[in-house]
């Protein structure tokens, strides 16, 4: 037997070991290690943790795992590396530190990623989301050629400067998972362990939530309706935001309806994403639309800035 | 003396601005010094991903003593105007000097500005230019306010005498200048201190970092070649993405991999754009069969399997990107052989063109239509040429160029062969773009002419419709590159046709009849004409640019496009290049001396007597052997200028002109044109006029400077 048994434990074995790899490694970085939001959501960025406590002045680490669904990827399960449902692990630490590069680079060793044989390389890439009124600089970070996780350092966020200015990591999990675990197609990946009692592959879980939706996202989802619900969260968005502060109930302490409104901004989005999919957005309408999302989302800056947790 | 080293180290500087930044630093620091007093011998900078570095060699230790008198406010003026003066030149009242002046009594004061020190200077100038620093795009970082292209992390900046080295000392947001620096990321992470250049530069070789970009550089090329050769390959040249590769790392080890054979029935441009674009690898080719076979990739590190792992890696993550590739190139293919190309346009109609022009399906009507027009001026087949049209642009749907849309064109001919389409429609496909630019290749091939003319003229009648011109700077829609097309396409076939006839009329008519049936252009009563001539002009406009940039004068140009037939831009450009060499030989002061002459003594007596001196002279009425020389070279010259003006001989016709300067100045020397018998001068004045006649067919020669 001439393997040797530090290098066995340093390579995960299975998708859920790496993720439970990054919650430990960033869990003893002092991050807040956070659930998934519970929203359909495009990226991990939506999830309120990451949108909005980047803004304002108080300080704040948080890591959490994000489901996240782009509608117009969905391939029935058949592309060995596209998906509509997908995980994002997400990072963010405000302000961002100064060795957060390093911090980043000992995750990818955490996850089995050995710097002294691989080639580890931050390529630039900003980071843009017309839809968060949100930018920064930053890079994508590549593996051997292969683009690992995006590097962030927000710099906006709907439309306000961000100051003091958030750090923000994303792994593309399956992808990264695929590279370490020597995976050609994502169906195939041992999602536990291949010794597991009953060892499950990434296909077990979801070849069949991949045709599904993959159905209702180009064919299924009603657009009569979505179209309705997208103006239905619009002006929820709205009306919960046009309260008076002031919150009787509270002994008139101020109490705005920032996350509940934040809500129907990521539910606007996400119809909006599926429209797109179903193809019944022209060109010229989607500027629109996109348009319309971020306004919405400029609308909850403006109010979470005004809230405690906001720094105010 | 002392040399001076400076070094701004920070987290990853994007590639493609990492030469701009090596300019500027030079630029602003030597420039800022300089300005501060100091003088330097050399200077040199240099980048890597991590690192801006600049080495100043010969600097002075300190700027100059330097007085200076300053002439004040009258004596007796108000104590504002003296204060003001006092604080400006940074004196006491008590030192200042009264002297007479012609206007009476002035103040003067004596302002010593005292050298500075070297290190003071630097300093001062350092923290200027990092805080102004030039990025095209900067960003903050933490808690702080200042801006870098990323999290600038330390300053390194000393000064090296004889006496040694001295840090700089500065501080900018927190950040201390020191001494320091750092290795290779990986491979050498540990700080440490250097005492000037020289010793900074060998102590980061062997921290594996190569400072200078143009050493990387090298060694990639060279390495990459190499590696190739021992192989029986040769490396397909690119020398952008090698400047862009040589700015992702500091210590470049190069490794050659190849491509899997399932992937080699790819089109070669397609694996050479997907690795380029998405990988940054160089491609290999095998010289046999010009096939694209294996690819050079550039790692940032050494490691002890030999790059192995990195090699198996970046070929696991090339396969995929191939996989997806060949997956579009083999859908693509499926649905052209089931529905044509034409089939694979249909979505074409979904897709908006501009809102006020219609759809993508709308524009490609105009098109066909027009190549179809167009087609015999060029010498195409009509109907090839309105099939090519046709099918031109049916790529854009194609899964391939929705990954790649660099590849339009392209695609649309890969697939045109693969529908069995003649060869001339293909070819048009990926011509019809052409030409892109002012350098870029003009198609000959009669159908991707007439396709790429029709294409162009569409563009540009249809945004002129609805009045989307450029104006300025903004040029959205690329309409002077499209103008510049034209002309290209036009002068580089030497087609010969009138753009407001035979094209603008026809194109304009098609374009109306599409938007009226759509009601969306509210088009005025004489749009068609007005838009033309605007149209027309504009192309005069970048014709002008053009021919400038071939060395031909404004005003030659000008007085070409006086003349008529100015929308026949092969005789336009033939008739300014031959006005234009004309002029610079020595036969050329000839025409336009004796024309002028003739001319200006014409003009002088039209004025003044309000009439037009256009009856023919007569001969007969000649009174000096001068005069009657006159009307024989005038003879001989019309006799000369006819047939060659007949064959657009331009030259011949100019020639035969400036052979009338001799008998024109001798009959000025010989005859008084102003006789006082008025039959006698009108003759005089109507010879004049037919000097004037004789000259002007080639070019209105008053344009032309002097």
């Amino acid at each position: 037997m001439g393997e040797r048994p530090e290098i066995r434990s340093q390579i995960p074995q299975c998708f859920q070991e790496i993720i439970l790899r990054l919650q430990n490694y960033w869990a003893e970085q002092g991050c807040a290690v956070l659930q998934p939001y519970d929203m359909e959501v495009g990226a991990g960025t939506f999830h309120p943790a990451t949108t909005l406590r980047a803004l304002g002045t108080k300080a704040w680490a948080a890591a959490y795992v994000q489901p996240s669904r782009r509608p117009t990827d969905g391939r029935y399960g058949e592309n060995p590396n596209r998906l509509q449902h997908y995980y994002q692990y997400q990072v963010i630490i405000k302000p961002s530190p100064p060795d957060l590069q390093e911090l980043y680079l000992g995750s990818l060793r955490a996850i089995g990623i050995d710097d002294a044989l691989h080639d580890i390389r931050f390529v630039e890439d900003d980071w843009e989301s017309p839809t968060l009124g949100a930018w920064g600089l930053g890079w994508e970070v590549w593996c051997d050629g292969m683009e690992v996780s995006q590097f962030t350092y927000f710099q906006q966020v709907g439309g306000h400067d961000c100051r003091p200015v958030s750090g923000e990591l994303t792994y593309g999990l399956e992808r990264l998972a695929m590279y370490v675990l020597g995976v050609d197609h994502v169906m195939d990946m041992p999602f536990n362990a291949p010794d597991a009692r009953i060892p499950l592959t990434y296909g077990d879980v979801f070849r069949q939530t991949e045709q599904e939706y993959s159905r209702h996202n180009f064919d299924g989802a009603d657009t009569e309706k979505l179209f309705q619900h997208f103006k239905d969260a619009e002006a929820e968005c709205q009306r919960l935001l046009g309260f008076d502060p002031v919150d009787p109930k509270l002994g008139n302490r101020a109490n705005i309806m920032v996350h509940p409104a934040y809500d129907q901004c990521i539910k606007a989005s996400h119809l909006f994403n599926l429209l797109d999919a179903r193809g019944v957005i022209s060109v010229t309408e989607r500027q629109a639309y996109i348009g319309r999302v971020r306004a919405l989302a400029k609308l909850c800056a403006d109010a979470f800035v005004q809230t405690e947790a906001g720094g105010a | 003396m002392a040399d001076l080293l400076i070094e701004l180290f920070s987290e990853e500087i994007p590639a493609r601005m990492q030469a701009n930044a090596t300019d500027a630093l030079k630029k602003l620091m030597t420039d800022g010094l300089v300005e501060a007093g100091l003088t330097y011998a050399h200077a040199a900078s240099f980048a890597t991903p991590r690192r801006l570095t600049l080495a100043v060699q010969g600097l002075s230790e300190n700027s100059p003593r330097l007085v200076e008198e300053r002439r004040g406010p009258k004596v007796g003026a108000p104590d504002q105007a003296i204060e003001g003066f006092l604080r400006g030149a940074g004196v006491t009242r008590d030192a200042l000097e009264i002297r007479d002046d012609k206007k009476g009594q002035v103040y003067f004061a004596r302002v010593v500005t005292e050298g500075r020190a070297a290190p003071v200077i630097v300093a001062e100038v350092l923290e200027r230019v990092i805080r102004n620093f030039p990025w095209p795009k900067s960003m903050r970082w933490g808690s702080g306010a200042l801006r870098w292209v990323r999290p600038l992390q330390s300053i390194l900046c000393i000064l090296t005498t004889e006496a040694g080295a001295e840090v700089v000392s500065l501080d900018v947001d927190g950040i201390a200048s020191g001494n320091q620096t750092r290795g290779h990321r990986f491979m050498a992470p540990d700080a440490f201190s250097v005492t000037s250049f020289e010793d900074y530069a060998a102590k980061l070789k062997r921290a594996f970092v190569l400072l200078d970009p143009t050493e990387r550089a090298d060694h990639i090329w060279n390495e990459a070649r190499q590696m190739a050769f021992a192989a029986g390959l040769e490396l397909v040249e690119d020398r952008g993405l090698l400047a862009e590769v040589a700015g992702l790392v500091e210590w470049p080890v190069v490794l050659m991999g190849r491509i899997e054979d399932r992937f080699l029935d790819l089109p070669p441009e397609v694996l050479q754009t997907s690795m380029k674009e998405h990988q940054k690898f160089f491609s290999v080719r095998d010289p046999k069969s010009g096939q694209i076979v294996a690819f050079v990739t550039v790692a940032n590190r050494e490691t002890v399997d030999q790059g192995a792992t990195i090699l198996a890696g970046n070929q696991k993550v090339l396969a995929a990107r191939l996989s997806d590739a060949k997956f579009f190139w083999d859908n693509d293919l499926r649905v052209v052989l089931e529905a044509g190309l034409e089939g694979m346009g249909a979505g074409l109609r979904d897709v908006t063109f501009h809102n006020k022009l219609g759809s993508q399906a709308d524009r490609i009507a105009r098109i066909e239509a027009l190549a179809r027009e167009i087609a015999p001026l060029v010498g195409a087949d009509a109907d090839q040429a309105a099939l090519a049209a046709r099918v031109a642009k049916a790529d854009l749907r194609s899964e391939m160029v929705g990954e790649f849309p660099e590849l339009q064109g392209l695609m649309g001919s890969y697939y045109a062969r693969a529908a069995g389409l003649h060869e001339d429609v293909a070819r048009a496909c990926v011509e019809h773009y052409q030409p892109l630019g002012p350098s870029d290749s003009v198609p000959s091939a009669p159908v991707s002419v007439a396709v790429a003319l029709a294409d162009k003229l569409d563009t540009l009648t249809g945004f002129w419709a609805i009045d989307e011109k450029p104006t300025g700077s903004k040029d959205p829609f690329a309409l002077r590159r499209a103008a510049l097309g034209v002309i290209r396409l036009v002068l580089g076939n030497r087609l010969r046709f009138s753009l407001r006839d035979n094209l603008a009329r026809g194109q304009f008519s098609n374009l109306g009849a599409v938007a009226t049936e759509r009601d969306i252009i509210d088009l005025p009563e004489n749009w068609q004409s007005a838009t033309t001539d605007d149209l027309l002009a504009f192309f005069h406009d970048r014709l002008k640019v053009h021919l400038r940039d071939q060395g031909i004068r404004h005003d030659v140009i000008d007085a070409c496009l006086a003349m008529p037939g100015n929308d026949d831009l092969t005789l336009l450009v033939k008739r300014a290049g031959a006005l234009s060499a004309f002029l610079k030989a020595a036969d050329g002061e000839n025409l336009l001396q004796g024309f002028k002459r003739a001319n200006n003594i014409l003009t002088q007596a039209e004025a003044k007597d309000g009439v037009e001196y256009s009856f023919g002279p007569d001969p007969k009425l000649a009174e000096t052997d001068e005069e009657r020389a006159l009307f024989t070279a005038l003879d001989q010259a019309e006799a000369a200028i006819r047939p060659a003006m007949q064959a657009e001989d331009f030259g011949t016709a100019m020639a035969a002109m400036a052979a009338l300067r001799a008998p024109i100045d001798a009959f000025f020397e010989a005859v008084q044109i102003n006789a006082e018998n008025q039959i006698i001068r009108r003759n005089r004045l109507n010879l004049l006029h037919r000097i004037r006649e004789t000259c002007l067919q080639v070019a209105d020669l008053t344009r032309v400077e002097g």
